[in-house]
């Protein structure tokens, strides 16, 4: 009797197993190899910029220049949440994957919007995010997913439940760290970087296992003593010279190279007692994921002292045999690189820019001498925002056009110093909206990235922080801050569907598919939008 | 330095809206009210008062605080009132600015002081020295004592037509900015400067609660469709609506694609008060009466 009741018990568990089996197997695993696939499976978005080139494009094209007038609001799920909502969602067969303020993640069934699991992050009351408690999204990798936090950990959770499975302290919190990138997933390792230019850190790149959580190398994007570099800093400069990387990097499995962007130097408008070019302080990394060994540099904008973050997503494009890298920078121009040495192509501006006005042999851009922060207030354009910042940029093959939000205002710089405290915002300076009459504006601009030429633009009535997705419909999607999330067509920029999401948008869009049918999703506000034809 | 180090946020331009989350900074403020209440209840003055080198620094923290509302110089700025008039709307003692800084001022711009990324996170001393730089700049005679209030006040309601449009305490018209607290709120020059030459900095919504987006009086011209023109003020705009008032005060709300013509103008529809239609005397008198409402 026992023993055919144990053994009924075992059929039965043996049953499950096999269908446990068979689910797993409709619901595959995310591997390296899909990483490195991701342009096969348009129907999911495997990570922060959909793909390693960091274009931000969806192949899908169910939703097109004809059609996009039709789309309409699928659900919307609300984190309940206050501040920014940044997140770009992952999509992997079915699920969706994002998270929210306050460092929270949530997992949803994406053609309803209903939550399979929640999770939020235990804060300490002193944490230092500089500029609100964001999140910008997940990595994914087997069947975890992974979220850089507030205080400065690093951590997965069960894909299928949102369990803790490991939790990593990259570095302690209370000296200014923070991390709010989405992570990167490169073959078993999940790279990050950190917050912080605005409390004197010294920045850092990671790559941590990603089954055991173990830290398999770190990069320090402030060179230390012995190191090449380090001589552009002056004195002790170096220990609190910021240098944050914040911004998800890219990847080329054709060289094993992985590209990240740094931030501004410490104090952010501030130069005096860090003379010197402070490198790599905005400044594009080429790092080898295996190794975290840095093959090339190229430094945007030297002892930067107008918080010039080249935290913008570096973006691969390939013409010919060329291998190049764009990026529209903060600073206002727009550069064109070879990826293959770092070598500049051009640099020409995007956006109004009085920092500089000539260019060095290698043509790039070099700061006026009268552009400095004055104790009376200097005005300077862009100004501390930027003219675009971390909101994501696409690269359409189609069109061959690059489109990025640029935002057009001058602030005036002025001096504040200050001495350095371990965990206390450290500025050495302050800036404020300039006396202008106009009131400051933006613009979606579609550019060719060859040239730099400016094909059409896309004006916004403000600034708006918004990133931009490009799709093969033809369309181009992006958010403004009157509340709009719309739909142009990506060769003319003409509107043709606009959706009022009741707040300003803070975030990237990206899109998915479920059974046949399109999706595009945005966050804004505190809710998580999924839009499609009726 | 008293307290433990807290977060700055600081940081206006990324941080672009300091009052949401506002639920967990007053639950968080109620906790702080509670440890600090011995410290603050102990410092009814300024330790720090008189004190030249804390007034320098005040300067330094002032500027990287506070200066990105209230201006240079403490004279005001976009959406921060001037600071630098002795009587303060909000309290003009140095406990009262202590607490202004410290705690924000509920239903403004003006966020507290606090350890989450509302605040800027500015330690107790350094609020002093704040606060000892505020000294430092303000002036000592105010402009009111030299208009004539009752004057002002029948200027405004009459002869000078400005109740046309502008609200004082729930009466007046609709078409301009209400301006109950422009008198302790703007600077004596930005008020001059907006009645005689109105379109050279439009009005912004100062003096009204925070709202999520700024309000500047803009006018405009439309044409719809079946022809009807309307002339009025922007309320609020985005790329494809607008909400109007139109100068006979009736709301109107459009879709701008379906209007024949859509005209914005920064000119605005303030008359320029210049010397024959208000002397600098008569001028003189309306600012004392917004300056004596301002400071009810």
């Amino acid at each position: 009797m026992k023993s055919t009741f144990m053994k009924t018990g075992m059929q039965l568990a043996m049953a499950l197993l096999s269908l446990g089996g068979l689910a797993s197997n409709a619901r595959a695993q995310v591997t390296p190899q899909r990483l490195l696939d991701s342009g096969k499976e348009p129907q999911n978005w495997l990570m922060y910029s959909g793909d390693y080139a960091g274009h931000r494009f969806s192949a899908l094209d169910q939703i097109n220049a004809s059609n996009a007038a039709m789309l309409v609001p699928k659900w919307a799920y609300q984190t309940m949440a206050g501040g920014k909502f940044e997140t770009t969602p992952l999509v992997v067969d079915g699920i969706l994957y994002a998270t929210g303020q306050d460092d929270r993640a949530f997992a949803l069934d994406a053609r309803s919007g209903r939550p399979i699991w929640q999770y939020q992050r235990a804060l300490a009351a002193d944490i230092r995010p500089c500029c609100g408690r964001v999140n910008r999204g997940m990595a994914i990798l087997g069947d975890k997913v992974f979220l850089g936090t507030l205080d400065a950990h690093i951590i997965a959770l069960d894909a299928k439940t949102g369990s803790v499975v490991w939790d990593a302290t990259a570095v302690d919190y209370r000296n200014g760290y923070s991390i709010t990138l989405a992570p990167l997933v490169i073959k078993n390792l999940v790279l990050i970087g950190v917050s912080g230019g605005e409390y004197g850190i010294r920045g850092f790149i990671d790559a941590y296992d990603a089954a055991t959580g173990a830290r398999k190398w770190r990069f320090y994007t402030i060179p230390g003593p012995g190191e090449a570099g380090h001589e552009t800093w002056e004195g002790d400069s170096w220990k609190i010279g910021g240098a944050p990387a914040w911004i998800t990097g890219t990847y080329d499995p054709a060289t094993n190279t992985t590209f990240w962007t740094t931030g501004n130097p410490s104090p952010s408008n501030r130069g005096e007692g860090r003379a010197g070019d402070n490198l790599y302080s905005n400044s594009l990394l080429a790092l080898d994921p295996d190794t975290g060994k840095l093959k090339w540099y190229f430094q945007f904008s030297k002892h930067d002292e107008h918080d010039y973050d080249a935290t913008q997503v570096p973006v691969m494009i390939d013409q010919g045999d060329q291998h190049l890298i764009v990026q529209a920078n903060r600073n206002g121009f727009f550069y064109l690189i070879d990826r293959t040495n770092g070598k500049i192509v051009f640099a020409s501006p995007f956006a109004k820019v009085t920092w500089s006005d000539s260019k060095d042999a290698s043509g790039a851009p070099v700061a006026r001498k009268d552009a400095s922060p004055t104790p009376e207030g200097n005005r300077v354009c862009p100004g501390a925002a930027g003219a675009t910042n971390w909101m994501s940029p696409t690269y359409d093959p189609q069109t061959r056009l690059f489109y990025v939000t640029a935002r057009e205002q001058c602030d005036v710089f002025s001096t504040a110093p200050q001495p350095y405290e371990a965990g206390h915002a450290f500025y050495g300076s302050a800036y404020f909206p300039n006396d202008d009459a106009e009131p400051f504006t933006g613009a979606l601009r579609a550019i060719d990235p060859h040239t730099g030429k400016l094909k059409w633009e896309w004006k916004h009535l403000s600034p708006t922080w918004s990133g931009v997705l490009s799709t093969a419909g033809g369309l181009v999607f992006t958010g403004d801050a009157e509340g709009n999330f719309m739909a142009l067509e990506a060769a003319s920029g003409k509107a043709l569907w606009h959706f009022q999401c009741g707040a300003s948008v803070y975030s990237s869009p990206m899109s998915f598919a479920i059974d046949g049918k399109q999706y595009v999703a945005v966050a804004a506000g505190s809710a998580l939008f999924a839009f499609s034809l009726p | 330095m008293l307290s433990a180090k807290n977060v700055r946020l600081s940081d206006p331009l990324k941080q672009p809206r300091p009052w949401a989350g506002a639920f967990f900074t007053c639950t968080l403020l109620l906790l702080m009210i509670g440890v600090f209440a011995a410290s603050l209840q102990a410092q009814n003055k300024n330790p720090l008062a008189g004190d030249p080198r804390a007034a320098k620094l005040g300067e330094f923290e002032f500027r990287a605080n506070c200066a990105f509302c209230h201006g240079l110089g403490a004279r005001g700025g976009g959406r921060g009132p001037d600071l630098t008039r002795a009587k303060k709307r909000h309290g003009s003692t140095d406990p009262d600015l202590f607490r202004t800084i410290n705690e924000g001022v509920p239903g403004t711009a003006m966020p507290p002081n606090g350890a989450t990324q509302q605040g800027v996170g500015m330690t107790e001393e350094e609020i002093w020295q704040v606060i000892s730089y505020i000294r430092s700049v303000e002036k000592k005679g105010e402009a009111a004592a030299i208009g004539n209030v009752a004057h002002g006040k029948e200027l405004f309601n009459g002869p000078a037509g400005c109740s046309t449009c502008h609200m004082i305490q729930g009466k007046g018209g609709r078409i301009g900015p209400d301006l109950s607290t422009t008198g302790s709120t703007r600077s004596t020059g930005y008020i001059v400067e907006s009645l005689r030459s109105p379109s050279r900095r439009l009005a912004q919504g100062i003096s009204e609660a925070m709202k999520e987006f700024s309000q500047e009086y803009e006018t405009v011209t439309v044409v719809t469709a079946d022809g009807t023109k309307f002339m009025g003020v922007v309320l609020n705009e985005d790329h494809f609506t607008l909400q109007m008032i139109d100068t006979r005060e009736q709301l109107h709300l459009f879709e701008k694609d379906r209007l024949r013509s859509f005209e914005k103008s920064r000119e605005s529809l303030m008359p320029a008060y210049d010397q024959k239609m208000l002397s600098d005397k008569d001028l003189q008198d309306v600012i004392a009466y917004l300056l004596s409402v301002g400071a009810q």
